[in-house]
């Protein structure tokens, strides 16, 4: 194809990539770098239904709306914001490193920081879902691929369910499932013979749960395109390797896994973006006090009582990067192979 | 057959109510257009707003839970996406700040006659807003249960906690307690409440400096964890609607819930036999010796945006003063604590009146409480999960505080 046509074909879906995937980036990294302007106060009385009057701090909005005028983006920060506590925490992180507790309470202190509180799970939640939801999906495609026409319907219908459901309304389905009143935390409860154990108060039961949720949301992604990649296995191969009297193990191992794999690395690429995002399993689960997010912790400043901007922006812009880095190692050997292919 | 009369005369009633709807509010024209929060006591007013409407005047409203991430941009744009913001104490901070709203000065004057003085939020000599109803956490608890138990209904968080051991002693509960602890901003009321009722401020005179890392502080953190011990093993998922839930289920006895929930908990619905009856409303207990509830005071209240037409701002003005009238508060007294002329507080306004009578403090209204609140709704999370000491849990909210403070430009 001359450049010409290709550059043709490919216009609109450029400026829709740049409108509105590029440019609100640019954005937010450009809003990451600032803060609020300093606020000029003044004090005034105030009176109200209970307790009368007092004489109290309030925003002076002339002089700020003046400072807003002279500089609309805020006081310029640099990466202030992206070191302070509330994300990288460098001065605390020196600090806990060069005291000398043991490594333990080191670490318990670290975590205890919002931003790598966020990260640990987000980091589990990724390593551990991406390859059981992989494998799960895998192992239903295989079932699937082994029933007989009439049934294939039907159960395809029923195991993309997980998909199908919202994850707010999937991940609260499971939570009140699992409530101690709910069938599932009834049960466990019955197995156990505790009455009071309860999968929500624990962070470890907790995490169990999340990763539960995740493992069962994630599924059939993977179902689906090893399903559609069973569909070109050449039946050569296998049957020759029948012939050579390999088991239905055998089989998989050695020519349908092989077969798969470039699709597996296209499935984990997804997986893992798609779980370095993980959000709505916390807020359904009602789990913020043992497990959070760096989108639940975006989430946190810009909903509330208070809206902070630059914060938002330097906690989405460290998620770029950590997705970035996270993928990395596939993209380069992604891109080895093709260059591979290409000589 | 019964039932069919029944319908019949309702369809009647409504039809009839429809047609009196048309209520005249004395506006000429104009469009009132009202964001609020949603629950049964604010969609009453808009609906009685709405009554004003006619040819000449449009009343829309909007009651939505998400009210507070919506009210800044929309009334930044101009003209304004709503004529009139319903606030509480906490909710008007960002509208002031942003300077989004107007002084209502000459519209009371004008069209306020029926408004208390009590009514009036004057910031700066300015009045900003107009509050109608007034509520609050406080204590609900069982009376049954405390006298099989052998207790006095309690008056102080010691008091709480002994009836909860003397509960539990007798067999009669396993978690006698409830409070809404789930991580979040219910979590961080609940602190705020208890460190009201010490008496203590939270920031230094005149400044931003937070000054909650002292031993008030770290009474209000002991009697949390010392009430957790008495609560469900789930409590960290509990927010207000779920202990309501419990308190019904009859498995709570004492519990720190919302005036505006009384209503619904004292009614005939969603409770077990036994719990109704016995339910009473108390203000909410004392804390460390002191002698005022420990629970914050709220108003809810109407403002009017700045960036509208004047025309709009008095048709907005009178067409809330119509909604909180009078006439509206006598056909809905149950709904609420209202601060309308002329209400005598009902079986579920007696908490919130208990608290106001008691001294309880109003919520701060620092333009910084907001960050504070913040702060406190993620940083004691660990804390009340029992995987964090007091000392470290306030340094965490101060640290955190502090961060959040200074990027906002209220710290250097």
């Amino acid at each position: 194809m001359p450049h010409k046509t290709f550059f043709a074909f490919i216009l609109p879906s450029l400026i829709a990539m740049v409108l509105f995937i590029a440019l609100p980036i640019v954005s937010v990294v450009v809003q990451s770098l600032y803060v609020s302007h300093e606020q000029v106060m003044v004090e005034v009385e105030n009176c109200q239904p209970f307790g009368g009057c007092s004489k109290e701090l309030r925003v002076d909005t002339e002089a700020t709306a003046a400072l807003r005028e002279e500089q609309p983006l805020g006081r310029f920060n640099g990466l202030a914001t992206y070191v302070n506590r509330a994300h990288l925490a460098t001065d605390e992180l020196g600090a806990i490193l060069a005291s000398d507790r043991d490594l333990g309470t080191k670490m318990a202190q670290i975590l205890n920081l919002p931003f790598y509180k966020a990260l640990i799970f987000t980091l589990v939640y990724c390593f551990v879902v991406t390859p059981l939801a992989m494998a799960l999906g895998f192992a239903i495609a295989l079932a699937v691929n082994a029933l007989p026409k009439v049934t294939k319907g039907p159960i395809i219908f029923f195991s993309l369910l997980p998909m199908i459901i919202t994850p707010l309304i999937g991940s609260l389905i499971l939570y009140w499932m699992l409530s101690p009143n709910g069938i599932l935390g009834a049960t466990i409860q019955h197995i156990f013979n505790d009455p009071t154990l309860s999968l929500r108060a624990s962070p470890a039961l907790t995490w169990g749960a999340l990763l539960t949720y995740g493992v069962w949301t994630n599924a059939p992604f993977s179902f689906v395109v090893f399903y559609a990649g069973l569909q070109t296995v050449p039946g050569d191969t296998l049957e020759s390797a029948m012939i050579d009297g390999a088991s239905r193990w055998e089989r998989i191992r050695y020519v349908i896994i092989p077969h798969l794999a470039p699709l597996a690395t296209f499935v984990a690429l997804v997986q893992l973006m798609d779980n370095f995002r993980v959000f709505e399993p916390i807020v359904g689960f009602s789990a913020e006090a043992n497990a959070t997010s760096l989108s639940w912790l975006i989430y946190n400043d810009l909903s509330g009582d208070s809206q902070q901007f630059g914060s938002a922006g330097a906690t989405s812009v460290l998620t770029i990067l950590g997705v970035v880095i996270l993928l990395s190692p596939v993209l380069i050997r992604t891109w080895r192979e093709f260059k591979h292919k290409a000589v | 057959m019964k039932p069919i009369l029944t319908l019949a005369v309702s369809a009647i009633a409504l039809a009839l109510g429809t047609g009196a709807a048309m209520a005249d509010c004395g506006i000429e024209a104009g469009s009132v257009r009202i964001l609020s929060n949603d629950f049964e006591a604010l969609r009453t007013i808009n609906a009685t707003a709405e009554e004003c409407a006619s040819g000449a005047v449009t009343v829309t409203a909007n009651a939505t839970a998400e009210h507070k991430n919506i009210q800044v941009p929309a009334l930044t744009i101009n003209p304004a996406e709503y004529s009139v913001a319903v606030v509480a104490n906490n909710s008007i901070v960002p509208l002031l700040n942003d300077d989004l709203i107007r002084p209502l000065d000459d519209l009371v004057a004008k069209y306020g006659q029926n408004l208390q003085p009590s009514q009036l939020v004057k910031i700066d000599g300015k009045i900003m807003a107009v509050a109608f109803m007034g509520n609050g956490q406080h204590m609900f608890y069982r009376k049954d249960i405390l006298e099989k138990a052998g207790v006095q209904p309690p008056t102080s968080y010691d008091d709480v906690l002994a009836a909860a051991a003397a509960i539990k002693a007798a067999g009669l509960m396993e978690h006698p307690l409830a409070a809404s602890v789930k991580p979040g901003w219910d979590l961080a009321a609940e602190f705020v409440n208890s460190y009201l009722g010490t008496g203590a401020e939270f920031f230094a005179s005149g400044s931003a400096e937070l000054t909650i890392d002292n031993d008030n502080g770290r009474e209000v953190l002991r009697v949390m964890r010392d009430m957790i011990a008495y609560m469900d093993p789930d409590y960290l998922t509990f927010d207000a609607n779920e202990i309501q839930k419990e308190y019904e289920a009859g498995n709570v006895a004492i519990m720190n819930e919302w005036g505006s929930l009384g209503g619904a908990i004292l009614d005939s619905e969603g409770a077990v036999d036994g719990v109704v009856e016995n339910t009473v409303l108390a203000a909410a207990p004392t804390i460390g010796g002191g002698s005022i509830p420990a629970a914050a005071l709220w108003w809810d209240g109407f403002t009017i945006a700045k960036n509208i037409s004047d025309e709009d701002a008095a048709a907005s003005f009178q067409a809330m003063v119509h909604g909180i009238s009078p006439e509206m508060m006598m056909a809905h007294k149950d709904q609420a604590t209202w601060l309308i002329a002329g209400f005598e507080p009902g079986p579920a306004a007696v908490g919130v009146i208990a608290n106001a009578n008691g001294g309880a403090r109003a919520y701060p209204m620092q333009p910084y409480m907001g960050l504070l609140h913040t702060a406190l709704s993620t940083e004691l999370a660990e804390y009340v999960a029992g995987s964090e000491d007091a000392e470290q849990a306030l340094a965490d909210v101060k640290a955190a505080y502090d961060t959040a403070a200074r990027e906002a430009g209220f710290l250097q």
